[in-house]
């Protein structure tokens, strides 16, 4: 029976867990990728923590951990509700919000920097020649990052509004009924019977939520590469420069340590949750 | 049920229901319109239809960025990658779900935790040892780290497809003499076919649109996917945005294609792993 798992562990094992081990190592030591290297014990920590850009790509993750815990979340609650009173348009309506989800992180980052963003060719531009005067964020350090926000949030919030109506089809109708009867509206509804009726699911959504915060990449590399002037640097984008084009292999997996702890404690509380899903 | 009976409560929910239909439609219109722009036209206003339906950007498009290579290479890792998650997460998920091994809950744990495992915390060591391996710009390669990133969600699909089936199946096999191997290929395999084909869009669809391993693993011409290439030709001070709009719109067309045809599996499906990708 262990030939049956063993093909699955050992690709796990061989890809995640051994490279994960050895960022540990990587992140007391000099090492360059290529070279031997060499121990070098708490001077990568030593030189993040010297390093303003590593605090200011620390704040924002914890930026973005707060505006996605809030943002798409409370857009999709409230999408989610609103499906659910209307049956006939829930399926139509469920693959339009959806659709966002299936767009590759790299094409939805150009059509916004091309076509929304842009100065030149985008929404934006032309709202300039409107005579609406709107600079483009991706050029302001200290507004970039909520516009790549803006493009995440995009292809999120459809997805949430998909699962937590699947989530609130299982609240008893019942009990909706019955605070129909006691003449709740619709908001009173929402925080009173759905909210609380969807409350694993929220958590879950949330606890995960919190780890993709700390490891966002995608869309804050393709879209302004962590510019500009660092302004939308996260710690994944600052470990993948250390590592990939600084040649300074022991910062970037010191920097993966630090975001690595983060997302670790929503770890545990998911993994308890889950495996109490699961029966495991 | 329903929820919100007064009339123009209705009126103002199906309004805000419509401004989310226009959010998420907006910019998948805009790359459709403008991919059939010159880029004087986009330039004049990303918003006005075309004077005249350039069909011929995607001529060019196709030509410039190395589509029918490139597209050649996503096709391929996406296939790989189906492939090793499917032959390497079914035995894992029924071995699992039906706690074949004492060891079950252990692993089971195992694999869950490395769904939450960041890709930064392995990427830097796996680069560099495959770089000394010379499996730098290999197909096969990526598709084994897909394969690993992306079966523990498929073996927790699966498992939910094996628990649906009654285990008295296995029991009569097994008192009519099968091996246990011969119940996994013979009972289990036709069973969890459904879910079998609820994995194969998901994975590859994410096979497909992986980014950071793509752009890390897969640099040269002879093996760089349709995302990655797309990704380096195109950039802030890129010129020709009507082009650029048409390859994105190649570069999805199948994507959406698939997911239009078989939405209910990938809205379930995605709905209930929990990889963000």
């Amino acid at each position: 029976m262990w030939l049956l798992v063993l093909p699955a562990l050992a690709i796990n094992v061989a890809i995640i867990l051994i490279p994960a081990l050895l960022t540990f190592l990587a992140a007391f030591s000099a090492w360059d990728g290529i070279g031997t290297p060499s121990w070098a014990g708490l001077a990568n920590f030593l030189a993040l923590i010297d390093d303003p850009i590593f605090w200011s790509s620390l704040t924002n993750n914890l930026i973005w951990t707060a505006i996605f815990l809030t943002v798409p979340v409370l857009i999709a609650l409230v999408m989610a509700a609103l499906m659910l009173a209307f049956p006939a348009a829930r399926t139509p309506l469920q693959v339009i919000y959806f659709m966002p989800r299936i767009f590759a992180a790299a094409i939805t980052g150009r059509v916004f920097q091309g076509m929304i963003y842009s100065p030149a060719t985008g929404i934006l531009g032309w709202l300039n020649a409107h005579g609406f005067a709107l600079a483009d964020p991706l050029a302001d350090p200290d507004r970039s990052l909520f516009a790549v926000a803006g493009v995440d949030i995009w292809h999120w919030w459809g997805f949430l509004a998909v699962v937590f109506l699947a989530a609130m089809r299982q609240v008893s109708v019942d009990q909706i009924e019955a605070a129909r009867v006691d003449g709740a509206g619709f908001t009173a509804l929402l925080r009173h019977v759905l909210l609380p009726g969807i409350r694993p699911t929220l958590t879950l959504m949330l606890i995960l939520t919190v780890i993709w915060s700390f490891t966002v990449f995608d869309f804050i590399y393709i879209i302004t590469r962590g510019g500009p002037a660092y302004g939308s640097e996260v710690l994944s984008t600052l470990a993948y420069r250390h590592a990939f084009f600084e040649n300074d292999v022991g910062q970037a997996a010191a920097a993966a340590i630090v975001m690595s702890l983060f997302g670790l404690c929503a770890t545990f509380a998911y993994l308890r949750i889950q495996s109490r899903e699961e029966g495991a | 049920m329903n929820i919100i009976p007064s009339r123009g409560g209705r009126t103002i929910a199906l309004a805000v229901l419509g401004i989310g239909v226009f959010e998420a439609l907006l910019p998948i219109a805009l790359m459709l319109l403008n991919a059939f722009k010159t880029a004087g036209e986009i330039t004049e206003s990303p918003l006005a239809a075309p004077l005249h339906w350039r069909w011929e950007n995607f001529a060019h498009a196709w030509q410039h960025a190395d589509l029918a290579s490139s597209l050649l290479h996503s096709a391929e890792v996406a296939a790989c990658t189906i492939i090793l998650v499917c032959l390497t997460a079914t035995p894992c998920a029924y071995v699992l779900a039906r706690r074949r091994i004492r060891h079950w809950r252990p692993l089971s744990f195992y694999f869950m935790a490395s769904v939450t495992v960041p890709v930064q915390l392995y990427l830097f060591p796996l680069y560099f040892a495959f770089a000394k391996l010379g499996l730098v710009n290999s197909v096969p390669a990526v598709a084994v780290i897909y394969t690993a990133m992306y079966s523990p969600f498929s073996i927790f699909l699966l498992r939910t497809y094996v628990l649906a089936i009654p285990e008295a199946l296995e029991e009569a096999a097994a008192i009519d003499g099968a091996t246990p191997w011969q119940i996994y290929t013979r009972v289990i395999l036709p069973l969890v076919r459904p879910g079998l084909l609820t994995v194969a869009i998901i994975v590859g669809l994410y096979a497909w649109n992986e980014f950071v391993i793509a752009v890390t693993f897969l640099q040269n011409t002879d093996t760089v996917t349709a995302m990655v290439k797309f990704y380096t030709l195109t950039g802030q001070y890129s010129s020709d945005w009507g082009e650029m709009m048409a390859a994105a719109t190649i570069i999805v067309l199948p994507v959406v294609a698939v997911f239009i045809v078989l939405q209910r599996r990938f809205i379930d499906g995605m709905a209930s792993g929990a990889v963000k990708a």
